[in-house]
């Protein structure tokens, strides 16, 4: 099973029957197992990675640092709902160390950002303090290195 | 002026594919299935690893055995791996790929006219290796029939009193095939009985698809009689580092050291460091690319088979070896009409031998996109030629 999710996380259209030949089992069972992984969310969604620099759509991203006060019963995760609940929150972790929520905010400009934060973030009654730094140049997303790199196969073209 | 070159060199014939590499050399846009190298670059923990170690001045000889910190460690794997126990001070030889070790080897044993026993199809420089070392190959034929596997008692038929020793290599390069315990026990009986050695090329011992692979040297009585070769170029994707090593008795590593002490002096330092790390944290790395070798390798023989160029079930490497008998061409005209009217690369099986001439080499050592594509071609062209 975990070779199959495998090889979606790395190709999310690879048909039924090629993941069956790979992996040696029937098409009906891999389309078994998609299906079921697909209800129990262990397959969360199929999207595409878009570089939107190329597709010429500017999108500013910034690492937020937030410090909160947990509250009493239910802890950081009222607190983190506030948060994430906005669609400019494009991703949010609970982290050990200095600071209790990393979120990634997206934005078009530096300006919006930076008004999300301050409007919105830093006045939730919780937010104790935010420390904002944006995003300069993406390497690597989700496993995949985004920047131009020599991939060129180096190798021979025939060799024994 | 007269012709200065060595007799026995220039006796070794040619390959015969040579006008082959000549006309893929001129051609761009090739999709190669020819290639006898991982497409995976070496990890990037090793190289990272490197960099650091030159900066740091890692530049320099080492003893002619190798740094014994890569001994130690691959001492230590032998044993975790297998029970083998090796001394590290003067059991195994760090050597510049595979090719140095085996012919190391073949010269430390081999008197004038002594017979070395080979299977075939397999790969190119075992007889010339042989010849260069003064001894006679002696071909034994691996059928399709048996899975290409090495029958122990064809290996008896052909042994003479000049026999001296057995050069096995499974899994097997060009068709794939790996070797069951079975029949390699029956040919360490037959090593026993006619007081022979083995010399164990093991490259591809950890790309295997089904079981484990069994070191030749592991069989009751071997240790001592095998000569075992192995490397870092295909399961670590490292063959341009050219590193590898030997392991055998005292008296053959000594012979071997003292051939590679005043030819080769010592492998490159950096290799030797880039062979510690990877043994010592490469694992989980060469487990993933091992993963993803057997997914192309089930899908490129189900694909060739379905095409109708029959495909046994290759189970080891990154090879798998189709027959064309259902096509009218020739494994040469195969491989050069292919390229040149499907620029699909694909290596004739006579390279490896005569009993290849039915089949070809392809190797998976490829990007799952470009195998399918290069499928595509080749069903196209199987099309046109078939019987």
């Amino acid at each position: 099973m975990k070779d199959i999710l495998k090889i979606l996380s790395r190709n999310g259209k690879e048909k039924p029957e090629k993941i069956a030949t790979m992996v040696g089992k029937t098409k009906d069972e891999i389309e078994k197992i998609i299906k079921e992984m697909e209800e129990k969310k262990v397959i969360i969604k199929y999207k595409a990675l878009i570089d939107w620099e190329k597709a010429g759509e500017d999108i500013v991203y910034a690492f937020i640092d937030v410090k909160v006060i947990p509250e009493r019963d239910v802890g950081f995760d009222a607190v983190a709902k506030r948060i994430y609940k906005y669609p400019e929150v494009h991703s949010m972790y609970l982290m050990s160390g200095s600071y209790d929520f990393s979120v990634v905010v997206a934005g078009k400009t530096m300006k919006e950002v930076a008004y999300f934060v301050a409007e919105r973030l830093a006045t939730i009654e919780q937010v104790q303090s935010t420390a904002t730094h944006f995003v300069l140049k993406t390497y690597k997303i989700d496993d995949e290195i985004v920047v131009s790199l020599e991939d060129k196969d180096k190798r021979l073209k025939v060799s024994y | 002026m007269k012709n200065f070159i060595n007799k026995k060199v220039l006796e070794i014939p040619p390959s015969g594919i040579r006008r082959f590499f000549d006309i893929i050399a001129t051609m761009d846009e090739v999709i190669s299935l020819g290639v006898g190298e991982p497409d995976f670059d070496t990890p990037w923990h090793i190289r990272e690893s490197s960099i650091y170690y030159i900066e740091q001045g890692y530049t320099t000889y080492t003893s002619n055995s190798g740094l014994i910190e890569l001994r130690e460690t691959i001492s230590k794997k032998l044993f975790q791996e297998h029970y083998l126990e090796y001394n590290s001070q003067d059991q195994v030889l760090i050597t510049v790929g595979v090719s140095e070790g085996l012919d190391l080897a073949l010269r430390a044993i081999l008197n004038p006219g002594d017979e070395v026993i080979v299977h075939e199809p397999s790969y190119v420089s075992y007889k010339p290796c042989i010849i260069m070392a003064g001894g006679v190959p002696v071909v034994v034929e691996t059928k399709l029939d048996d899975d290409f596997q090495l029958r122990a008692e064809d290996v008896e038929k052909v042994i003479t009193k000049k026999t001296k020793a057995i050069l096995i290599s499974y899994p097997n390069n060009p068709t794939g095939a790996i070797i069951n315990k079975d029949n390699l026990t029956k040919i360490a009986k037959i090593v026993e009985k006619y007081d022979l050695l083995v010399i164990s090329d093991e490259i591809y011992g950890y790309l295997t698809y089904k079981g484990e692979h069994t070191c030749f040297a592991t069989l009751p009585g071997m240790k001592d009689r095998t000569i075992l070769l192995n490397g870092f170029s295909k399961a670590y994707a490292m063959t341009g580092w050219r590193i590898a090593y030997a392991a055998s008795n005292r008296d053959i590593i000594k012979a071997m050291t003292k051939i590679h002490q005043y030819t080769m002096l010592c492998a490159p330092i950096i290799s030797q460091k880039a062979a510690i790390e990877a043994l010592n944290n490469g694992y989980s790395y060469m487990k993933s690319m091992i993963e993803e070798y057997n997914q192309r390798r089930r899908l490129i023989i189900e694909s060739l088979n379905k095409i109708g160029l029959n495909c046994f079930k290759a189970l080891g490497a990154f090879y798998v070896f189709p027959s064309i008998e259902n096509t009218i061409l020739s494994d040469e005209e195969f491989a050069e009409k292919l390229l040149l009217e499907e620029k699909v690369a694909v290596v004739p099986g006579s390279a490896f031998g005569d009993c290849g001439r039915n089949f070809i080499r392809c190797s998976y050592a490829t990007s799952l996109n470009e195998i399918e594509e290069a499928l595509k071609r080749i069903q196209r062209f199987f099309e046109r030629y078939k019987k």
